[in-house]
């Protein structure tokens, strides 16, 4: 069975979530500690959303130098599918495994809402699950989900496919063309501000899209 | 021991919401004449006196400051 580690820093909130998302996906969770530098042998490693270390500094930014961090860019490095969830999202680009920046929402409000998105690219190790094209709806909850990048990176992602997930209709927070989530080069790594883990069941979610996110990686995995 | 100051400010080309509802505060404590408000940080740090510049600004724009967003300025005050 595929092993998909989640991490857990201090302030993290969405560990459980994302481990309980990737048990209904077929999966199997393993718990990974942000002071420890073992990824226990893990097929793939989700840093999920949440709050941590505060949001001191910046988001994200202490928890990128975290010492499980040192291990995730190395095995990032060698092909190993991650994906970053809202903070996690925030902390792959404070890593420099992701490029951009997430700042303050441009209506400085906290939001909190069922959001639709347009998923751009099934060429991702997240999103073989969906064909390019779908629209689905998952929550959001942030108020640093601003996508910025320098007008190279936004043309680069833009050429290479590399916008993973464009928010649809209303652009929620002012994210540079209207970015949601975007991957590295290989398509490997993913980070996206909304929550795919809080849409897996009917009872407590919006929808169920989310689960093809999990199940993208943890069927690849099998079959590896 | 020095005392280095380091300041951060956002890019000029990013956006910085928190200086405009601050200075939209500002409008109503009865104040005009302010156009503009960006905030950024301010952080104070007491380094040995061995630590030189190069060491100074790896703090600043590895740790401090985000390159991507920001622009920081160091400063070693007497």
């Amino acid at each position: 069975m595929s092993r998909i580690g989640v991490i857990t820093f201090p302030g993290s909130l969405d560990d459980v979530d994302a481990a309980r998302a990737v048990r209904l996906a077929g999966g199997e969770p393993v718990e990974l500690w942000h002071a420890e530098h073992d990824l226990r042998g893990v097929d793939a490693v989700v840093v999920p959303g949440g709050f941590s270390y505060g949001d001191y500094l910046r988001a994200g930014a202490i928890a990128s130098l975290a010492p499980i961090m040192s291990e995730v860019l190395a095995a990032a490095g060698a092909g190993m599918p991650v994906l970053g969830i809202c903070n996690g999202f925030q902390i792959l680009c404070e890593a420099g495994l992701l490029p951009g920046a997430l700042v303050r929402n441009a209506g400085l409000h906290f939001l909190c809402r069922d959001q639709r998105l347009l998923v751009e690219s099934s060429a991702t190790a997240w999103t073989t699950g969906y064909p390019a094209g779908t629209e689905i709806v998952v929550p959001i909850k942030h108020a640093e989900g601003r996508f910025v990048a320098d007008a190279d990176t936004l043309a680069r992602l833009e050429g290479e496919g590399r916008v993973v997930f464009r928010y649809a209709g209303d652009n929620p927070n002012g994210s540079l063309s209207a970015i949601a989530g975007i991957s590295s080069a290989d398509g490997r790594v993913v980070g996206l501000m909304p929550h795919p883990e809080h849409a897996i069941e009917p009872l407590t979610g919006p929808t169920t899209d989310g689960l093809a996110m999990f199940r993208s990686v943890v069927e690849a995995a099998a079959a590896a | 021991m020095a005392r280095v100051v380091v300041d951060v400010m956002p890019k000029p080309e990013i956006l910085d919401p928190q200086g405009q509802a601050v200075a939209g505060a500002l409008g109503r404590l009865g104040i005009a004449g302010v156009a503009d408000v960006r905030q950024g940080k301010h952080f104070e740090l007491e380094v040995d006196d061995a630590v030189d510049d190069e060491t100074l600004h790896r703090i600043a724009g590895q740790l401090l400051a985000n390159p991507v967003i920001e622009d920081w300025t160091v400063t070693r005050t007497p």
